[in-house]
């Protein structure tokens, strides 16, 4: 037998949360993530881990709290309208500064929205996720295999600087189904964690986890001492994937499942002599800045596909620092962009800032 | 090619591949029987449906029964209002899509007692080899269970349909017969097909009985 399983998005990212050691799952239902929870239900117990379906998405989350306090890999996911819900929780895990993977598949919106597929929750991942100062380390993958990967990804990440990771994935790719290679994902050794709640054996002070400070300034010293950690995140855990950047005059930015159509448009627009190609962050937080500033010396434009209203591309601006046009190319409420409409962004591109081909 | 009673039920796991199973099937059936319909009863998932290519059925004769609210927003488990016309229709070939696991095979209750007592039905368990749940034969015999249970059916016969989407060669086809014919043995129902994709469908002519040539995402 092959060693690729044919699996959903969705299943990808369960099952490498168990890989990684994942053994506590609580959720509650929603449109297009409930794969997730429905496999967390049937391995959960063959492997003695725990899948609980919470009573909203607000128990949910607070469940991760406390399992987080702990120091063992914790998971929850849901959908747009959820992660909403989840807001305060995700607030207070930042404020305790405890390790989570929090999983969202979007869904078109605002409100209950729809069904179908968005990018629309950009700015609630890599701008508020919920109250006060804080980030995630946020993590779009666009393929199945890469669902997986970044799962174990974000669960590292999230140990290694005490804070929440989220994979901000869509409905496309938590539902489409590609083979993946499970051997391949790669777990690396769980870090210490001596701040965890687990019982003193009367031989240490106890542990306590928090996010209520009684004195302002030993509060400000957490929240300067939580941004130092944040700088050292930008600098060294960016990740992102060039496509034919070397002589691209102009660029797409584009992740997840609008990174996949790009990449058809680049095609065939590079068969029609433009010479065009992608930045695609795989981290949306930290955004890779340095890519972008680099392509703004080069290129003469840059295109943000999104299916969102445009969002991602406030974050192109700033990278590039507006010296060249930024132009939006999206879809929105569930419908997505077709390779079309992104070659026809492309040319329009190519013809407004002539000599692009 | 064998041939097919009146009714062909298709269950099995979710993602097991039961949706392009019965499209295929369905256009196969045409070409012998007038009246041909594929109703599509899957309560469990919204994103992926035969509505995909209503407009295709369409063309090649075939009557769709499927949800109004298919690839709409609306995401409740509804079933289709002309579902009846499946056990109601006598003139009818009918391949019922059914939804994957126990909790799809619950919409399959509403027409049971009428499927059993006019008894020209099959009831074939779609199974992958290459799902995750489903690898080996143990794990899918207890998924076919759970489906009988939900059902208040027994399957009547198997369709292997392993595959790794648009990965599928011929190995992972050949590599799957035993596992299909253990599952075969243990729930005592006949292996019915083995489908394989079309374009590998001439490498595996003659190495593996029943052999069924199957389009990926099939357009009809």
């Amino acid at each position: 037998m092959s060693d690729k399983v044919l699996m959903k998005g969705n299943e990808a990212i369960a099952e490498a949360a168990i890989i990684a050691g994942c053994r506590h799952y609580f959720g509650y239902p929603i449109t297009p993530q409930t794969e997730i929870a429905a496999y967390m239900a049937k391995r959960m117990p063959k492997i003695g881990g725990c899948f609980l379906q919470a009573e909203s998405e607000i128990a949910a989350i607070n469940m991760v709290y406390g399992v987080a306090s702990t120091g063992k890999r914790v998971m929850t996911s849901s959908s747009s309208p959820g992660i909403s819900l989840k807001g305060e929780g995700l607030s207070y895990l930042a404020g305790a500064d405890l390790p989570s993977l929090v999983i969202n598949v979007q869904r078109g919106g605002p409100g209950l929205g729809g069904i179908q597929p968005s990018q629309s929750d950009y700015f609630q991942a890599t701008r508020a996720g919920g109250h006060g100062d804080f980030k995630m380390i946020v993590l779009a993958p666009a393929s199945v295999q890469e669902m997986a990967e970044l799962t174990v990804k974000g669960f590292e990440l999230a140990d290694k600087y005490r804070m929440t990771a989220m994979i901000l994935a869509d409905g496309t790719m938590g539902q489409m189904m590609e083979p993946v290679a499970l051997d391949a994902l790669k777990v690396n050794p769980t870090v210490e964690k001596p701040w965890a709640t687990v019982g003193t054996k009367m031989e240490r002070e106890h542990n306590i986890v928090n996010s209520l400070f009684l004195d302002p300034a030993a509060l400000e010293q957490t929240n300067f001492e939580r941004f130092e950690r944040y700088k050292t995140i930008e600098e060294t855990e960016t990740l992102y994937e060039e496509y034919l950047m070397d002589d691209a005059e102009i660029c797409v930015a584009a992740f997840g499942i609008a990174a996949r159509v790009s990449k058809n448009a680049i095609d065939e627009a590079r068969k029609q002599g433009i010479k065009v190609g992608m930045i695609r962050p795989i981290t949306l937080w930290p955004f890779p800045t340095a890519p972008f500033k680099k392509a703004a010396e080069h290129c003469k434009a840059f295109i943000s596909v999104e299916l969102s209203m445009g969002q991602m591309i406030e974050d192109v601006r700033l990278a590039t620092e507006c010296k060249a046009p930024v132009t939006l190319c999206n879809r929105v409420g569930g419908m997505i962009p077709s390779p079309e409409q992104v070659l026809a962004s492309i040319c329009k591109a190519a013809e407004q800032n002539g000599g692009a081909k | 090619m064998r041939d097919f009673k009146r009714i062909t039920l298709l269950c099995g796991h979710y993602g097991s591949g039961k949706t392009n199973v019965a499209v295929n099937l369905a256009l196969h059936l045409r070409r012998s029987r007038p009246r041909v319909a594929v109703a599509d009863l899957d309560i469990v998932n919204p994103y992926f449906r035969t509505k995909d290519s209503r407009e295709d059925f369409e063309h090649a004769g075939i009557r769709l029964i499927c949800s109004e609210y298919a690839n709409t927003n609306v995401d409740i488990p509804a079933l289709p209002q002309d579902m009846y016309a499946v056990t109601d229709d006598k003139d009818l070939t009918a391949v019922v899509d059914v939804g994957g696991d126990d909790r799809g095979a619950l919409a399959l209750g509403r027409i049971t007692e009428s499927i059993l007592r006019e008894n020209d039905y099959e009831m074939l368990a779609v199974i992958n080899a290459s799902r995750p749940l489903t690898r080996t034969a143990e794990d899918t015999v207890e998924v076919l269970r759970e489906i009988e249970v939900a059902s208040g059916m027994k399957f009547t016969g198997l369709i292997n349909n392993t595959n790794l989407g648009r990965q599928t060669d011929a190995d992972v086809v050949l590599n799957s017969v035993s596992y299909a014919e253990s599952v075969s043995n243990r729930m005592q129902i006949p292996l019915v097909l083995t489908t394989v994709p079309v374009e590998i469908f001439p490498q595996l002519q003659g190495k593996i009985d029943n052999l069924f040539p199957l389009e990926l995402q099939k357009k009809l």
